[in-house]
């Protein structure tokens, strides 16, 4: 039994971590509600106070979580790096399709602007999110 | 945050079994999910009713498919299964899941937008206009819940199962929020497919 519990390694994700996971799901949920309030007025003028408020937001809480995660000790930082990294490409695609859309649908001036911003906070959410989720549960390397 | 972590000496899968050796993207689909998002930015491009209506039908009725049956039918077997073989299982399903589901949805949202903007459903003054709002809020929500809760822990269940000494709980219970929140997203779509109905008789 002892050696069965000692190849079991402790990792981060066994202890207590800074809330990384719950903000983002709330910068994602911030994100969506923008897309909506958009989508609900397009193709008509979208009023774009709400919509900033909503940017601004999401902006200032993945900054939050990105310094959090900074701070965290002992993490694993190179798998951090390869699930994000890998992630982002994916989604920097799927972001790029949906700015191709816009462009395409006429969208112009600052409520393309708008778009493309909440395009980019969740296109870097996501990989945080994704790579924070995988990282927290890998022991530490010798890169870390 | 520490009320999701689970004990550290939770038993490992297989104390015995060597690494698992598979890849977390199966390499070999990404050429037809190229084919497949190749041909969706086309069908935008030319604004060809067929093909919007193609994308946004068969990647919705496929999405809703597979969240149905993940949700309701292979959940419910999953969580009656040992765990080696819930992992050999999930060793097989999973990667398979990472390229169909953010296709199948960028399929159907992304034609079926384009497609609303044809019809001109999108305007205010159109009839269905509430409905196209609720479909919004109906997609926004499974999108949180996927991209938020399932998404990370269908991917953290395969970096897991790469270890030499892959720990049971753990997967089991990263495989329990996966699972849930399939099935959540599985009920949602039952009102995707009310709404969507009623969209497509006027």
């Amino acid at each position: 039994m002892e050696a069965h519990e000692a190849q079991v390694q402790l990792v981060p994700g066994d202890g207590p971590l800074p809330p990384v996971q719950q903000i983002s799901i709330a910068v994602l949920a911030l994100i969506v509600i923008g897309g909506i309030y958009t989508a609900a007025h397009l193709p008509r003028h979208v009023p774009q106070g709400p919509t900033i408020a909503l940017l601004i937001a999401a902006a200032l809480l993945l900054a939050v979580n990105v310094a959090l995660l900074t701070r965290i000790e002992h993490f694993n930082w190179r798998v951090f790096r390869q699930v994000a990294g890998w992630v982002l490409a994916a989604y920097a695609v799927i972001a790029g399709m949906l700015e191709y859309v816009f462009i395409y649908d006429h969208t112009r001036g600052t409520q393309l602007l708008i778009l493309t911003l909440m395009l980019v906070v969740f296109a870097v959410n996501i990989p945080v999110l994704i790579g924070f989720s995988v990282a927290r549960f890998q022991a530490l390397d010798r890169s870390s | 945050m520490a009320s999701i972590a689970e004990p550290v000496s939770a038993p490992p899968v297989a104390r015995t079994a060597p690494t698992r050796s598979f890849q977390i993207v199966p390499l070999a689909g990404l050429p037809v999910v190229a084919v497949v998002i190749v041909g969706m930015v086309v069908a935008i491009a030319t604004n060809s009713l067929w093909a919007l209506d193609f994308y946004h039908v068969v990647g919705g009725g496929l999405w809703t498919g597979i969240d149905l049956f993940l949700g309701l039918v292979l959940g419910p077997i999953m969580g009656t299964m040992s765990i080696p073989a819930r992992v050999e299982f999930t060793t097989r399903l999973m990667p398979k899941m990472v390229l169909i589901m953010p296709t199948l949805v960028t399929m159907t949202l992304g034609a079926g937008f384009q497609l609303a903007r044809s019809l001109g459903n999108l305007s205010a003054n159109s009839p269905t206009h509430g409905w196209l709002l609720a479909s919004y809020i109906v997609v926004g929500v499974m999108a949180t819940i996927a991209l938020g809760l399932l998404e990370p822990a269908n991917i953290a269940v395969l970096f897991e199962l790469r270890k030499p000494q892959p720990n049971g709980a753990r997967i089991a219970r990263l495989m329990k929020v996966f699972i849930y929140t399939a099935g959540i997203t599985g009920l949602m779509q039952i009102a995707t497919l009310v709404i969507m109905t009623h969209l497509a008789a006027g």
